[in-house]
């Protein structure tokens, strides 16, 4: 490894560059930061794993980046070394409060679009973020190397977003390294050195902080002010409290110990505290010597907007299910969950997350870190409900939701911004119609590309709203959303009957004019997925006491094997014993057995209106308005 | 499943340690290349050669002379044995040859004439009788006295491929090794029944009176269908006036007589079921076996169906042509005694319902299953690898298995509920439940619920004690009910 010049503590500000890569997925966002690691020489050309900056497997293996990583990397220009605090961000909608962070500890952002697809939709709003922040932007088209880009096209949509000349956005290749080191070059010269005061009281900011289960909490922070050393006691100003670190220390790209850390300058700290929630993240440290007087500006908390119910498959796993999410909350304070006892699916956890990627990001680490096999509910939202007599209660889980009469329900809204090829328009249009959307405007992005923005029920987009939008545009229209505020809605909670017994897993709170076809489709579901037992099985949709959907299953009529002699005992005495371990793995719901997959099946949101589906729900409706 | 019959010593798995023919076998000069891995007595697990591991009675060359030398007297000594609560002993004969293979067919049969070293039909029955010896060596060896058959069975494949002379010769050498039940020794005093299957295709006049002059008693004549169409997709040759004569020879010559019929197969109407049926009991058979077509995944018609050429067999069909077959065979004076089988007063297959009833017995020939006390064990399957081990004087089993507690509990369950005679309701109930109180209570409950949901009923049996058994619908839910006693 190549020995740097400039050593942490003691670089001048005025070599300093702190800079994030806004990107969407599979722009190339971490093939980039790669190759500037190997350019920049913190990392031998051996050493190089693909995507060295993405840690956690799950982010590997989906080629997303979740948690933000700051590495430090030397940069010579004119013979003159530069320290680059190259800031990794995430580059998903439901990951926005993370970007939102490492804006704010850069003085410029690398605006990187495929040369290929355009800017997407998340893209444009992250980009939005860093020029209210004013971010010096420099925008990048990479990808040139491939022979479908269209760097000219794309270029032009870009200029017109950002307001510079076409020429000036660089080309680049993550993959052959082409441009990199002229996109390093410019942001040496373009992006400004921070300006802190090197000589006032400490203050540091905190962008992020995860947890490594060998050392803890690791703190990344962004020094504004002053300096803070290594055996210096240090004070988190809005949670007042202190600690004595235990290292101080730069990525580069493995975790480095340093003596100090300097005005404008990029790192770590590790304190020794045990949660996230005791290193706060937007929080300032500073030191409890010379301790600073005002805060940093710090951010807004992210909320939850998606609740799910988690359960596992064994009730017996349900120590060690609270036991992952106590360690997943270590490392991302935007989870939130509280113990929840469903009748069908017995001891689990109701958890909040930022988005639908967030819960299933969750739900797949607990499956592969922890090893636990997992039931999850359908994704909801979180309604205000009004009852006859005043009171309020905000539900955030179908069961919740009051028996009684209700004098309005308030659900969330979310103003949507979908970009989309303009062939797809009328698509899009349709789709957003479907799910009660309200147009504000459509603005022309370039003559190809259409900005759509819509104001949509937030428990619309949450339910199977993405992957429609997916489908319906061969995978080119893309979404991003936030959260504007509530409006009153026609709601009600349909429930499922399994012989006569609500099953609360499957209760939802939907559109008085949806219950009809979640009603239908989710019997008809059933009916299929729940074996023949020896008894007949009727299964309902009801909204209150009213039933407006059924199916039956009927009762299994043959169930024995025709021969049983000499040779045939012990191999049907091994399927009895088959079956019956199988049978372990059922859900009894009253005497009804119900395999776990066909929980996990009706409880997933895929489209399954065939025209049968359709009749019945169009049957229903007509008997409910007559 | 009760003990063996033990006199003498018994060893420390209350099995007697036998001195049958003067041996002590206690005394086994032979290497032990393995110890006893079941704990049966003397012998060994052990590979010969090529010839694979199979189980080896560790006889001295002596012992097993002075064994030949008594076979007879054995037989003619466990004749005279007090009959009293001992477990019957039965011997079943597995034939695998068939001239062809049909569609549906999953048993352990070949067409093939000659396998080479022996293993062939011409000198099966040869083989076939070494490895009876062999069984009653180990039987022996284990300590278990070697007492009259009350049943013999041939089955297959396909029995009548060989010579009828083959087929008497193997019951005669049954006769002289372990003798065969006289009728006063019978509890029904009906005497020894030996059976063997026959496709109607395989027998003529002159061997159906070879057969019963030489000690068969009854003849299982499998028929299927009675309609062409069906017969064809089922790949069966014979034509229907060859089951008439069949019948006719066989009742001639004093046979008891059983006809199998399959329901169920792709394309078969239920008149065409209905049909067969009227057939079947025109030829007034003594005992007649229903089976419902079941499809293994690797069969022909199996590969045939998942191709979609043809279509699946459906449940709900063959529960409606099963309550047809139960209710017109009622009618014609047949009653049912097991799932698939019906039979005239006195006819029933005394070989099978020792099956269903705990019985012993030596399973002989490729793939054959045998049962002794608590063990389950089966033949190697192949009858070239069979007839090596047998000819290196292994008794050629291939794998085996040790009932005990929970398995012995659910085989109890599995077999007695699929018979007329059903089970008596506190011995249900323990066999489901062996806990304490609140379990029995629970399996009470789940006994009284289920008749009260139509699969089982009450009954008194002629001592006035309560029993149960499956109704029509019971019969065909047989499967999940047990399923659901299991939990």
């Amino acid at each position: 490894m190549k020995q740097q010049v400039n050593q942490p503590g003691s670089t001048p500000q005025s070599l300093i560059r702190n800079f994030c890569i806004i990107a969407h997925i599979d722009h190339g966002k971490s093939t980039v930061a790669d190759r500037i690691l190997q350019l920049s020489g913190v990392v031998d050309a051996h050493d190089m794993r693909n995507q060295f900056l993405d840690k956690m497997d799950i982010e590997r293996e989906r080629g997303i980046t979740i948690k933000s990583q700051a590495v430090r990397v030397p940069w010579a220009v004119d013979g003159t070394e530069y320290t680059l605090g190259m800031i990794d961000t995430p580059g998903h909608v439901d990951f926005t409060y993370e970007v939102s962070r490492s804006l704010a500890a850069c003085e410029g952002a690398v605006l990187l679009v495929d040369a290929t697809q355009g800017i997407e939709a998340q893209t444009l709003s992250n980009l939005y973020m860093a020029l209210d922040d004013d971010l010096e932007i420099i925008p990048v088209l990479n990808k040139i190397d491939l022979p479908s880009a269209e760097p000219e096209k794309y270029g032009e949509e870009i200029a017109n977003l950002i307001g510079c000349d076409p020429d000036d956005i660089l080309r680049v290749s993550g993959k052959t390294g082409e441009g990199i080191p002229e996109l390093l070059d410019t942001i040496v010269k373009k992006i400004p050195a921070p300006h802190g005061d090197p000589d006032a009281p400490a203050r540091a900011l905190i962008f992020d902080s995860v947890y490594d289960s060998y050392r803890g909490i690791v703190t990344y922070i962004r020094m504004e002010d002053g300096e803070i050393h290594s055996r210096e006691r240090v004070r988190q100003m809005g949670l007042g409290s202190a600690h004595d670190p235990i290292e101080l220390g730069v990525i580069s790209p493995d975790m480095q110990p340093t003596q100090s850390l300097g005005a404008g300058e990029v790192g770590y700290i590790i304190t020794g505290v045990k949660d996230v929630s005791q290193s706060k993240v937007g929080d300032t440290i500073t030191t409890e010597k010379n301790p600073a007087t005002e805060v940093l500006p710090g951010y807004r908390e992210p909320e939850p907007m998606v609740y799910a119910g988690i359960f596992p498959m064994d009730n017996v796993d349900y120590p060690d299910l609270r036991d992952a999410l106590d360690k997943l909350v270590l490392n991302d304070a935007s989870l939130v969950y509280q113990p929840e006892t469903s009748v069908a699916l017995g001891f689990g956890f109701r958890c909040g997350f930022l988005g639908l990627l967030h819960m299933q990001i969750i739900v797949e680490r607990l499956r592969r870190e922890f090893g636990l096999e997992l039931i999850t509910t359908a994704p909801n939202v979180h309604y205000r409900v009004i009852a006859e007599d005043s009171s309020e209660i905000t539900v955030t889980n179908p069961s919740e939701y009051p028996e009684g009469k209700i004098r309005a329900v308030y659900e969330p809204v979310a103003d949507a911004d979908i970009i989309t090829p303009k062939e797809f328009v009328g698509d899009v249009m349709d789709l957003c119609q479907e799910h009660r959307g309200n147009m504000k405007n459509m603005e022309y992005l370039s003559t190809e590309r259409v900005d759509l923005h819509y104001e949509l029920p937030l428990g619309e987009i949450v339910f199977d709203f993405f992957d429609q939008l997916k489908s319906r545009t061969k995978g080119y229209a893309t979404l991003n959303y936030e959260l504007s505020g509530e409006q009153e809605a026609d709601l009600v909670k349909v429930d499922i009957l399994i012989q006569g017994e609500r099953v609360d897993a499957f209760s939802a709170i939907v559109h008085r004019d949806k219950a009809y076809a979640y009603g239908v489709m989710m019997t008809k579901k059933l009916q299929k997925l729940i074996p023949r037992q020896l008894f007949e099985i009727p299964l309902q949709a009801a909204i209150g006491a009213r039933i407006i959907a059924r199916e039956t299953i009927s009762a299994l009529r043959k169930d024995v094997l025709a021969k049983c002699y000499g040779g045939d005992i012990t191999r049907k005495r091994k399927l009895l014993e088959k079956q019956k371990a199988g049978k372990k793995k059922m859900k009894m719901l009253g005497r009804v057995e119900v395999p776990q997959e066909a929980f996990i099946a009706a409880l997933s949101t895929d489209d399954t209106t065939d025209r049968d589906t359709r009749e019945k729900i169009r049957a229903a409706k007509k008997k409910a308005s007559l | 499943m009760s003990e063996l019959d033990t006199t003498g010593t018994p060893d420390s798995r209350g099995w007697e340690i036998p001195t049958i023919g003067g041996v002590d076998w206690q005394d086994n000069p032979d290497p032990v290349e393995e110890s006893d891995p079941l704990g049966l007595g003397k012998g060994v697990y052990r590979s010969e050669g090529k010839v694979p591991r199979g189980f080896r009675p560790t006889a001295s060359p002596q012992a097993l002379e002075k064994l030949r030398q008594d076979y007879q007297h054995a037989g003619e000594q466990a004749a005279a044995f007090e009959q009293g609560k001992d477990i019957p002993f039965e011997v079943y004969v597995h034939v695998p040859f068939c001239y062809r293979r049909c569609g549906y067919c999953d048993f352990n049969t070949y067409t093939t004439m000659d396998f080479g070293e022996g293993a062939s039909r011409e000198n099966f029955a040869n083989e076939l009788i070494k490895e009876m010896e062999l069984y009653a060596l180990w039987q022996q060896s284990a300590g278990m006295k070697l007492k009259p058959a009350s049943t013999v069975y041939f089955g297959g494949g396909t029995p009548t491929i060989l010579p009828a002379a083959d087929l008497v010769r193997m019951l005669t050498r049954v006769r002289q090794i372990w003798g065969l039940l006289p009728a006063n020794l019978q509890p029904d005093n009906l005497g020894y029944e030996a059976s063997t299957e026959a496709n109607p295709d395989t027998v003529s006049e002159k061997s159906i009176n070879e057969l019963a002059e030489g000690g068969f008693t009854r003849i299982s004549l499998g028929m299927q269908s009675a309609v062409p169409h069906v017969l064809q997709v089922l790949d069966r040759t014979h034509n229907q006036a060859n089951v008439v004569s069949a019948v006719g020879w066989a009742k001639k010559a004093g046979l008891s007589t059983s006809l199998d019929l399959i329901y169920g197969a792709p394309g078969e109407s239920v008149d065409d079921w209905k049909r067969s049926l009227d057939a079947v009991l025109s030829l007034e058979p003594d005992h007649i076996s229903c089976y419902a077509l079941t499809v293994a995944p690797g069969t022909k018609m199996g590969q045939r169906i998942a191709h979609g050429e043809l279509e699946t067999p459906r449940d709900d069909d063959e529960a409606h042509k099963y309550e047809i077959a139960c209710e017109q065979l009622a009618q014609a004076g047949y009653q049912w005694y097991e799932v698939s089988n019906w039979a005239k007063p006195g006819h029933e297959d005394r070989h099978n319902l020792g099956y269903w009833r705990g019985a012993d017995w030596a399973g002989l020939g490729p793939g054959a299953h045998a049962h002794a006390g608590n063990l389950r064990s089966w033949d190697t399957r192949h009858p070239k690898v069979w007839t090596r081990q047998v000819e290196a004087g292994i008794l050629p089993w291939a794998g085996h298995e040790i009932i005990t507690g929970q398995e012995a509990r659910e085989e109890k369950l599995m077999l007695s509920l699929r018979l007329y005679e059903g089970i008596a309701f506190d011995e249900l109930v323990s066999t489901i439940a062996d806990g304490d109180v609140t379990q029995r209570a629970q399996a009470r409950e789940q006994v009284n619920s289920f008749c009260e949901q139509g699969l089982l009923e009450r009954f008194t049996d002629k001592s006035g004690q309560l029993r149960v058994r499956p109704t029509v619908k019971g019969k065909l839910l047989n499967d999940g009910m047990i399923e659901a006693f299991l939990g």
